[in-house]
């Protein structure tokens, strides 16, 4: 089985910030909106570098939202910075007509996505907001699962001309994919080979996925991990062919049951090659103050729920 | 353009939109009707712009705005009559596989338009972010907006209103369509905008203010406000307009907002209105 090394431990944001810096020094016509959370994004290094090219909107995110949509006019590529939760809930109308309706070539970058965002508590641990954006046509959806394949999608998302969301988060974590890596939206990675069960995982829940094949093959059971960092559009075929072979699958997600990674992996499945398959993720319920580590631990979101729900999907599959 | 002409212009342009409406059963003629002259001194008169070769990014263009997109029928008329895309094309409006979507789309590719709108409140923010645009690309050509008075509602309005003048986004000329009406009935009675002037002088703009049916005025204001641009603050212009003004019947009354006249009530607006330009 294909050993990953931990190459250090960082957060996602971390990523974005110095993806952000490098494809502006690459490409004149990114620009960055923020509002509010400069440090909190880790925009303050472009900010410097780029003073004309930023713009501080203040704590006002529909505003921020509809000057980004304008911006693509003339040519502009915006990065929009805030959390998940008031880069999506909040501003929803204002992406579906200005951006996704518009199809305008604005980048909505979020983080602090997730319970893992930690102590602060439900009110900023948005769940739900992978399944209302890709429920937007046009919409591109990328969930990266460490540092620097956040950087990479943040500098591959600039080559793209359409609206994307880019979800990443607060924690550190391993980091464990390749620094010089290629990224290629809309193509899933399988990390891990495997013949009995397939796990597909995208975020945080990336890393728990490795862990929990490598304790699976402690015990003769052979997963596949597949990174699907691309929830839409979604990479039907790397998901079928692994599930020909394994005809079982655990979906994994740091979100809600109700639109996310499973739900877009069911659909597939369902429509071209019906299988068990077990979910890991948040089940119709909000977050709660805590530590991020205590947080998936108690929702149900750590590397031993994998680890059952591999089990349990196996059982499931007819001799 | 000789006054008389941009009178003629707009004629036509009520007549296209009262058939518009009353050919798709239903629109929304009173603002569009209350907008007709402003539109048509806008893009017959005031903008530098290119209607026979559209392009999306507008580069050394003029640009406009609609953001209370409900009065699409006044804008795809003069877009229409100006030359962007085929007179014809304005009885599809509503009809289904339409480029003329009942609010402006740009999902369907119809020239002229940038950007949806509908819902509303987004439209100075989309025009604040096409003008700092502007600035970066070093293009000197400006950005035009229209609301509604009602659509003043809309918190985002007053995020966008802050943010132009904290930033001197000052290549940029709102208007408001200042009728008094909204959907439910008087904007006093709905939800009083208050002293609307005012408001938006404490914000940190430029504030004009014109008749919207006086073509010296329109003509005159909208001159002033392209050379009050590139002194450091954002311009609006509160521009008193009649509801339904040029059919007698739906002349400043809210009930007009939304609602298309029937066969016969057609026949009676179309007998005030002169054909100057051939129906399409």
């Amino acid at each position: 089985m294909k050993q990953f090394e931990i190459l250090g431990k960082k957060d996602t944001r971390s990523g974005f910030g110095e993806g952000l810096l490098e494809i502006g020094k690459k490409n004149p016509d990114v620009v960055a909106l923020c509002a509010d959370l400069t440090g909190s994004l880790k925009m303050d290094a472009f900010q410097k570098e780029f003073p004309d090219r930023f713009f501080q909107t203040g704590i006002a995110e529909a505003n921020m939202i509809g000057m980004a949509a304008g911006m693509t006019i003339g040519g502009k590529i915006p990065y929009t910075g805030t959390f998940a939760n008031f880069s999506t809930g909040r501003v929803y109308d204002q992406i579906r007509q200005s951006v996704a309706y518009s199809q305008k070539n604005v980048k909505i970058c979020a983080s602090h996505a997730g319970l893992t965002l930690g102590e602060d508590g439900a009110t900023h641990q948005i769940l739900e907001d992978v399944g209302m954006m890709r429920m937007l046509p046009h919409m591109t959806v990328i969930v990266p699962c460490d540092f620097n394949q956040t950087k990479q999608a943040t500098m591959a998302i600039a080559e793209y001309n359409g609206p994307v969301y880019l979800r990443f988060g607060r924690p550190v974590v391993p980091v464990f994919i390749q620094p010089d890596a290629k990224f290629t939206i809309g193509k899933a990675d399988v990390l891990i080979e495997g013949t009995d069960v397939t796990i597909i995982a995208c975020g945080h829940l990336v890393w728990k996925s490795i862990e929990a094949a490598r304790q699976l093959a402690e015990q003769g059971i052979h997963a596949e991990v597949i990174n699907m960092h691309t929830i839409k559009p979604l990479d039907e075929k790397a998901i079928l062919d692994s599930i020909s072979k394994t005809k079982c699958v655990v979906t994994a997600e740091e979100h809600m049951l109700n639109g996310g990674l499973g739900d877009a992996v069911a659909q597939v499945l369902a429509r071209h090659l019906p299988v068990p398959q077990e979910y890991i993720g948040v089940n119709d319920t909000f977050g709660e103050s805590g530590t991020p580590d205590e947080l998936m631990v108690k929702y149900g979101l750590d590397t031993p729920n994998i680890v059952e729900a591999t089990k349990k999907v196996l059982t499931r599959i007819k001799p | 353009m000789e006054i008389q002409q941009l009178r003629a212009v707009a004629s036509q342009v009520r007549r296209d939109i009262v058939r518009m409406v009353a050919g798709a059963n239903s629109g929304h003629p009173g603002g569009s009707l209350g907008c007709a002259d402003f539109l048509t001194v806008l893009y017959f008169e005031i903008m530098k712009h290119n209607p026979d070769h559209f392009s999306m990014d507008g580069k050394g263009e003029d640009l406009f705005f609609l953001s209370n997109g409900h009065i699409s029928p006044v804008w795809y008329s003069v877009l229409a009559r100006a030359g962007y895309f085929p007179i014809e094309e304005l009885g599809t409006f509503r009809k289904i596989n339409s480029r003329l979507q009942g609010h402006p789309s740009v999902d369907k590719k119809i020239p002229g338009v940038r950007m949806a709108s509908g819902s509303l409140g987004q439209g100075l923010s989309n025009a604040i972010g096409a003008a700092l645009t502007k600035k970066l690309n070093r293009d000197n050509a400006l950005v035009y907006s229209l609301h509604g008075d009602g659509e003043l509602q809309e918190g985002q309005i007053w995020e966008a209103a802050m943010y132009a003048a904290a930033n001197k986004v000052d290549n940029l000329i709102a208007t408001i369509d200042y009728n008094g009406r909204q959907i439910d009935g008087d904007v006093d009675d709905v939800l009083s905008l208050g002293d609307l002037k005012g408001k938006w002088q404490a914000f940190g703009w430029e504030v004009l203010e014109m008749d919207g049916h006086d073509y010296n005025s329109l003509i005159g204001t909208l001159n002033q406000a392209k050379q009050l641009t590139g002194k450091g603050k954002p311009i609006v212009i509160i521009m008193k307009t009649e509801m339904g003004q040029g059919v007698d019947y739906m002349v400043g009354s809210h009930k007009w907002h939304g609602v298309a006249p029937n066969a016969e009530q057609l026949q009676l607006a179309l007998d005030q209105l002169e054909e100057t330009l051939g129906d399409y």
